[in-house]
């Protein structure tokens, strides 16, 4: 028998032919839990995957003026109230079990937008600081780069006493980057995480792995917030 | 979570805050200085929050022990696999690698309060033959006792006097509930019963986190952070929940209660095994048969109608449940319906919409409305229907019990589904009736063939009246 992972609801696996060809994909969640994720489709910005109507969004001809340092980064899911909930409790209460409610949606989106394309690509996770890694035990980041069906290589590490500060977008960028890294990775890299905010995160990480030789930077995330 | 930052590391402080729990490291909010001194004193000790034996896991704070509650996480810190606990996971993971810490150091002596009551009302004969008994079980120190009660007996004011009899003995009294809403009803009344007592709610997003009060009410989740901590223990309406919820209040308030201790059950419907303990008389109990009004139970009526089930399943109405609203006694009480499954809530809303219209039961659409339990407007639309703005009410069975409105007539649709349980079919009955202006609203259980659940609710009604007749 089989639960869904979110509300413990028995999942019925009625025999059609659909589950026949598609019968190593077992589901993580049931139908109702699984109705209300959205996957983000229709038009997007080719950069950062927000919903938009035209081809680059205005953030991103921003950033594209400052001298942009990602390709692009894809994103799965909208960021709506059932994703936030599923991801707090998987990464802040720890829930490890949860990633595989994302699993089958990753590792599809993986191939078809990044490995088709780039046969070398090394796949490189956010690193967690110290003290979340005490709180939490695990990285969700790597956690999500181990579903995909590619080398994974932690470059990234976290300066200690980094945080989070709330400021402006510039600030952020020019401030100091929280990461340093550990060795050159001279394939491209593609970054994988939960939430695509404000792409700060992945540029500090894509400024640092480019600077020291890597050729283009990807990103690859399950919400679009 | 969090706790009251203790900016102090005064002993009487300490001791009241951590003693009687068992609690994570990060639910302990001490500088880490002072943190290692009382492990290092024996103050506090740390035991595996996971027993982990021959292949079979037991949570220590839940009592989890059946495996798909289980998972498996790789630590980050210990490079190996650790077992979790998904049971209890809101309240902070429980894990292989963290253990839990208990209070070894001072005992904590609550204050002995000579005359705490500050409530003057009066308890209606029923209720104080049964505050009576549970005031003696107290002062008996009985290890337990149950309370019988009517939906609608009045149950808070009857524990007046066992609480008043604790705290006079300066006992930790704990009332715990799986239900947040119990809590948060029970709360002020408390607080007006007993104003010189401090008293704290602790809920999932309460605004007391700390829980280091003499008087604590408490829902089952938050009980499992307390381990041997309460004299008296009170556990509000324990039935008809499901069944894993069910089995983790009762581990809760096992742990949570003293060795030596008093706990006492108030329920509408008690389990099977406690009504077997009653009649071999190894649960003392007491019987509140009638509502705080002085009336009897309304008696539910059973209404056979073929082919129901497959008739609802069409979004078709049984012919009954309109001869039946053509037809009921008293046309300005409210409606309150009971459907099996969310689903059907809104594949019949249109029909039951058309049907009450059609009746002349309401007049405009807006004057019915749905809940279910993830309904965001669930507590606006109970407060509108209380309100009367709304006439009627389709429901799942999040409405069963603690709600309770004035003047309503009950219907329950597919009666004979498996959801409707005894217990939940008594408590669904029980919302009719509740006010003494109108203490006697229909009740009306429609099925396509009576069930077991069905005939014992109704004959457990009847034996309740019987009983209330005879006071
Ligand atoms: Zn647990
Ligand atoms: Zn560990």
């Amino acid at each position: 028998m089989n639960y869904c992972v979110y509300c413990y609801e028995r999942i019925e696996n009625s025999l059609t032919w659909s589950t026949w060809l598609t019968v190593e994909k077992s589901q993580a969640l049931c139908a109702s839990c699984a109705g209300k994720l959205e996957m983000i489709s229709g038009k997007r910005c080719k950069v950062c995957s927000r919903a938009w109507s035209s081809s680059i969004c205005l953030d991103c001809q921003q950033w594209r003026e400052l001298g942009d340092n990602i390709e692009r980064n894809y994103s799965i899911f909208h960021y709506n109230d059932t994703i936030r909930e599923i991801i707090t409790q998987w990464k802040f209460r720890g829930d490890y079990l949860l990633r595989e409610i994302f699993r089958n949606e990753l590792k599809s989106a993986f191939e078809n937008q990044f490995a088709n394309n780039n046969a070398s690509l090394t796949i490189v996770p956010i690193p967690l600081s110290e003290s979340r890694m005490q709180e939490r035990g695990f990285n969700q980041s790597l956690a999500l780069a181990e579903m995909l069906d590619a080398p994974v290589k932690q470059v990234l590490r976290r300066k200690s006493g980094e945080k989070q500060a709330k400021k402006n977008r510039k600030a952020r960028l020019k401030r100091d980057n929280p990461f340093s890294i550990t060795e050159p990775l001279k394939q491209a890299a593609l970054i994988v995480d939960d939430i695509y905010t404000t792409g700060t995160t992945v540029r500090q990480a894509a400024q640092l792995l480019r600077l020291h030789g890597c050729p283009a930077v990807y990103s690859l995330t399950i919400a679009r917030s | 979570m969090h706790m009251d930052k203790l900016t102090s590391c005064s002993p009487r402080l300490l001791a009241e805050s951590l003693s009687g729990k068992r609690l994570l490291e990060e639910e302990i909010l001490l500088p880490e200085k002072c943190f290692q001194v009382l492990l290092s004193t024996k103050q506090l000790i740390s035991i595996p929050a996971i027993e982990n034996q021959k292949g079979s896991a037991k949570c220590i704070r839940c009592g989890n022990t059946s495996a798909h509650y289980f998972s498996e996480y790789p630590c980050g810190i210990c490079q190996r696999k650790h077992l979790y606990c998904r049971r209890c996971i809101q309240m902070g993971r429980i894990s292989e690698c963290k253990p839990l810490y208990i209070w070894n150091g001072a005992e904590v002596h609550w204050p002995n309060h000579p005359n705490p009551l500050t409530w003057e009302g009066k308890l209606t004969p029923a209720q104080s033959n049964a505050a009576a008994q549970l005031e003696q079980a107290v002062n008996e120190k009985l290890p337990a006792c149950l309370c019988w009660a009517v939906c609608g007996a009045g149950k808070s004011e009857m524990l007046f006097p066992a609480i008043t009899a604790a705290l006079k003995q300066g006992k930790r009294i704990a009332l715990a509930s799986p239900r947040v809403d119990v809590i948060r009803e029970l709360f002020p009344r408390l607080e007006q019963a007993f104003q010189d007592v401090t008293i704290e709610a602790l809920y999932g997003g309460s605004e007391h986190q700390a829980g280091k009060s003499q008087l604590i009410l408490a829902t089952t989740h938050q009980l499992m952070r307390y381990y041997q901590a309460f004299d008296v223990l009170i556990i509000d309406e324990v039935d008809a929940f499901p069944f894993y919820l069910d089995k983790s209040l009762m581990y809760a308030a096992k742990q949570a209660a003293k060795k030596q201790s008093t706990t006492l059950y108030l329920t509408a419907t008690p389990r099977k095994n406690f009504r077997l303990q009653m009649k071999l008389g190894k649960l003392p109990h007491v019987f509140v048969p009638l509502r705080y009004h002085g009336h009897l139970l309304p008696v539910p009526k059973l209404k056979l109608s073929f082919h129901l089930s497959s008739q609802l399943a069409n979004k078709k109405l049984p012919a009954a449940f309109r001869k039946w609203l053509m037809n009921r006694q008293n046309h300005q009480r409210q409606l309150l319906i009971f459907v099996p499954k969310i689903s059907m809530i809104e594949e019949l809303k249109e029909a039951i919409t058309l049907l009450l219209l059609q009746t002349g039961a309401i007049s405009t659409t807006e004057e019915l409305q749905a809940v279910y339990a993830a309904d965001k407007d669930r507590e606006a639309k109970i407060i509108q229907f209380r309100n009367r703005e709304l006439h009627a009410l389709i429901t799942t069975t999040i409405l069963e019990r603690g709600v309770t409105f004035p003047s309503v007539d009950v219907v329950v649709l597919d009666a004979g589904h498996e959801v409707f349980n005894e217990a939940a079919l008594v408590q669904i009955a029980g919302r009719a009736g509740r006010s003494a202006d109108d203490p006697s609203g229909e009740v009306i259980f429609f099925h396509d063939g009576k069930t077991d659940p069905m005939e014992k609710a109704r004959q457990m009604i009847l034996d309740m009246n019987e009983r209330g007749r005879k006071l």
